[in-house]
């Protein structure tokens, strides 16, 4: 045998106009925690899905325990041994903890001739099971009663209900408290000690060089290579995520903040558990940074703005004039734009073409006689575009979904241009982007704010805030805990206000 | 760049309506009278008022939603219809006080009393967010409630000429330009304009090709929602005039079935049940298709419960190849 668990080499995926995986490998020793790293669109979660057979590949082998296997679904993987904790989690909230655990493979028994669902033992298992994980919760309640990141210490001890040999965590930190990362700890250190090898996947770097004995790291779905965890610093690993230097990271900034025109005061959700008196200003032609934790109600707070969500109290005034914004329509006539977090839940309409998905916020702009759209006008339009932000298309009927989630990104992003609004809100604008197209994101906000606009930009990448923003707004828990100019932010005093929970 | 011809893609994403065509062409050979003049101006008359109602519940479906009213509401839009046009000598009239109306002024009553349906349609759906499936149901019900109610469940006739003559009327007396083909084109020109060239298309297309989207873009959902909604019944207030007139009678029993026809027809048309996709010259191939069909298993002698069946399974057919579109890419 082997000395390894597992392994992955040669894997290829393709999906309709990115190549997610170009010969990804991955080798995993028993006992050990393997941390997984590498910017958004890596394909880190990609190599995962394919280890686990939510995903198929395209090329590439599985060797596990010595033998070459084919993964053929998430039952197969489970029954395999292999376990994953999803990144966006998979919860059936009406129904019981102890149900969402043994849920596809509940222990059953003879009624006569009918085989039934043993509730007895499922409860008393998952008892168990939550106890070696240090949960304290009935296997009875709802899962929906717990919070999000009880959720997700629930779906861990899912995966260690399986008996697993292999466990894949993808980000489970993102939602935890730092208490709950230390009880999850604690549980990845005793599963270590028992053997089970551990792939780790997270962006946070004090984490991944505490807990892993190796490392391997990724970018654009290529295998970059794989080190020891002991000695390796986080300058190394971000220059070798990114792979180039890091000044060259983010476009200069040639945008000069002017006169205060974009100003909220005391905005206030009607959920008493989201954003509350939120008050901020953004300048002319300023950058405004938005950091915090997952939950601290960033989106929401943006949202609320932005007429999606509603809010009890507070005022949105643009140049001195009280804006009422009940819903997004509302926004947009106030000159507001925004790309919101989810592009393809929200943003992009998926089977529609450029050309519509381009146009569609700006339609009354292209009428003949009060009725007909001038779809020489529209076209001209999604040339301009095209051409100006260098989006990479076939033709202006091509489908946006399948588009590259850069171009995708670009695509949003003229749909607000045709507008000409003064104020973005930009939310995660580079999540899920390739590191080129990222660099010419940066470059379009950068152009944005020289020309004057306001931006508000919502971003989880530390670098990107602190590269990007000329101040930096910091949320906790619903509200807004401080504000650090650009030039004296870092990773620390960001942290320190956004981790200020009353 | 030009695309090199895919003869099986072609063959699977047109595969009812090939099969259809090669159906044809086999009756057609086998049994007389298929190709004559007067079997295809039955077959534009047939389709003149299905194409009508698929066009207004094509909107529907467009945006993820459906009417299942449609059939009731075309049923109560016959009975209105023939309430306002019995001849004023006819002995049996249900409005003996009513004068005598030029049929334009009726047709324009019954659509207008048809839109009101149409608008409480879409305001369920697009502001008490009951799902179109449960709402059109609910309505379907009621509107045919109602039609037994004003109808007192007797079936009507003693049609003034004039009315009968819209059905059976031609222009120039040629077989081939019945006047239902005119109300036909109408329609179709004035859907495809509406869809290609006008803003509230634009909208419907975003609205079924991602809700949550449309709304961010600003697009005004609920209003365009009820607009779809209206404009449906508006169809079938005309298709109901017309079939009505092409009877020569009208009873609750008119319309039945009708929606899920209309749903067959832009179905087999393309009109995706995944929504966002959809186009009038594709309803307009649905509804030929679903015609045909009825017409070649008529002239093989086919028992017409076998028919139904036909029917149904042509149907869950075309769904089926329609979602292996979409699934194919995952």
């Amino acid at each position: 045998m082997s000395e390894y668990r597992l392994e992955m080499r040669g894997v290829v995926k393709t999906f309709p106009g990115v190549k997610a995986l170009d010969h990804a490998q991955l080798q995993l020793r028993p006992g050990t925690v393997h941390a997984l790293m590498g910017e958004n669109g890596a394909g880190k979660s990609t190599l995962m899905k394919c280890m686990f057979g939510i995903y198929h590949m395209d090329e590439g082998e599985v060797i596990y325990e010595g033998e070459k296997v084919e993964i053929k679904g998430p039952l197969d993987a489970l029954n395999r041994g292999i376990a994953m904790v999803h990144q966006e989690l998979q919860p059936i909230p009406e129904r019981s903890i102890g149900e969402n655990i043994y849920v596809g493979r509940y222990p059953t028994k003879q009624f006569g001739p009918v085989t039934v669902i043993d509730h007895e033992k499922m409860y008393a298992d998952a008892a168990k099971v939550l106890k070696e994980v240090h949960l304290n919760f009935d296997p009875k309640a709802k899962l929906g009663s717990l919070s999000v990141s009880q959720m997700q210490l629930v779906e861990i001890a899912k995966a260690v209900s399986a008996d697993c040999k292999v466990l894949i965590l993808d980000e489970p930190t993102s939602s935890l408290t730092a208490a709950e990362v230390e009880a999850l700890f604690t549980i990845v250190d005793e599963l270590r000690a028992k053997g089970v090898s551990i792939v780790y996947i997270s962006h946070k770097m004090d984490e991944i060089l505490r807990i892993s004995d190796e490392v391997t790291i990724m970018r654009d779905g290529q295998y970059i290579g794989t080190w020891q965890a002991k000695g390796l610093t986080t300058d190394f690993i971000i220059t070798k995520m990114v792979g180039r230097e890091l000044s060259n990271l983010y476009p200069p900034r040639e945008n000069v903040p002017g006169e205060v025109v974009f100003e909220v005061k005391d905005f206030t959700s009607i959920n008493p558990k989201s954003f509350r008196n939120a008050t901020f200003n953004v300048r002319k032609g300023e950058i405004l940074g938005v950091a915090g934790l997952v939950g601290a109600q960033r989106t929401e707070l943006m949202e609320g703005l932005f007429g999606l969500r509603a809010h009890t109290k507070g005022t949105i005034t643009y140049k001195g004039q009280e804006l009422k914004i009940d819903q997004p329509r509302d926004a947009i006539k106030s000159g507001i734009a925004m790309l919101t977090e989810d592009r393809r839940a929200t943003g992009i309409l998926g089977v529609l073409s450029i050309a519509d998905n381009v146009s569609i916020a700006s339609l009354d702009q292209y009428l003949i006689g009060g009725i007909m759209l001038d779809d020489g006008k529209i076209e001209k339009l999604v040339q301009d575009n095209v051409a100006k932000l260098s989006i990479k298309t076939p033709s202006s009927k091509t489908q946006i979904q399948t588009l590259s989630g850069g171009n995708q990104q670009k695509v949003l992003i003229s749909r607000w241009l045709a507008n000409d609004p003064d104020v973005f809100i930009l939310d995660e604008p580079t999540r899920g982007i390739d590191v080129g197209a990222k660099y010419e994101i940066y470059c379009i906000i950068a152009e944005l704010a020289k020309q004057g606009k306001s931006i508000i930009m919502i971003s989880s990448e530390m670098s990107e805030l602190i590269g990007m923003s000329d101040r930096i707004m910091v949320m906790c828990d619903g509200r807004v805990t401080g504000f650090i100019d650009g030039d004296k932010a870092n990773q620390e005093n960001i942290m320190a206000l956004a981790t200020q929970f009353e | 760049m030009a695309k090199k011809f895919d003869l099986k893609k072609f063959a699977s994403n047109n595969a009812i309506i090939i099969l259809i065509a090669v159906l044809a062409l086999f009756v057609g050979m086998t049994t007389q009278n298929f190709f004559t003049t007067r079997n295809l101006s039955n077959l534009i008359v047939n389709m003149a008022p299905r194409f009508i109602i698929a066009c207004g519940v094509s909107g529907c479906l467009i945006t993820k939603g459906t009417d299942l009213s449609a059939g009731r509401q075309v049923g109560l839009a016959a009975c209105l219809s023939a309430m306002l046009l019995q001849s004023v000598d006819y002995s049996a009239r249900m409005l003996p006080w009513l004068p005598d109306i030029p049929w334009p002024l009726a047709l324009l009553i019954v659509m207008a009393i048809m839109a009101v349906f149409g608008a409480i349609n879409g305001v369920i759906i697009a502001f008490l967010k009951v799902p179109p499936f449960i709402a059109t149901l609910g309505m379907q019900t009621i509107v045919y409630g109602l039609c037994s109610l004003i109808t007192n469940n007797q079936p009507m006739g003693g049609y003034k000429k004039s009315y009968l003559n819209v059905a059976s009327g031609k222009l120039f007396n040629n077989d081939f330009l019945p006047f239902l083909l005119f109300f036909a084109l109408g329609v179709g020109l004035f859907f495809w304009f509406l869809y290609n060239k006008t803003r509230h298309g634009k909208y419907m297309y975003a609205i079924g090709g991602n809700e949550s989207a449309a709304t961010v873009a600003g697009v005004n959902v609920p209003a365009t929602l009820i607009r779809i909604y209206i404009l449906a019944s508006l169809m079938y207030a005309l298709g109901g005039f017309l079939v009505g007139a092409k009877a020569g009678g009208a009873s609750t029993a008119t319309g039945l079935g009708y929606e899920l026809e209309a749903i067959a027809a832009c179905t087999i048309g393309g009109v995706s049940a995944n929504g966002g996709v959809g186009t009038v010259p594709g309803v307009l191939v649905g509804v030929l298709v679903f015609e045909v069909l009825k017409i070649c298993l008529q002239f093989m002698g086919v028992d017409p419960a076998y028919t139904y069946i036909a029917q149904g399974l042509v149907i869950i057919v075309a769904v089926a190849l329609d979602l292996r579109k979409y699934l194919a890419k995952k």
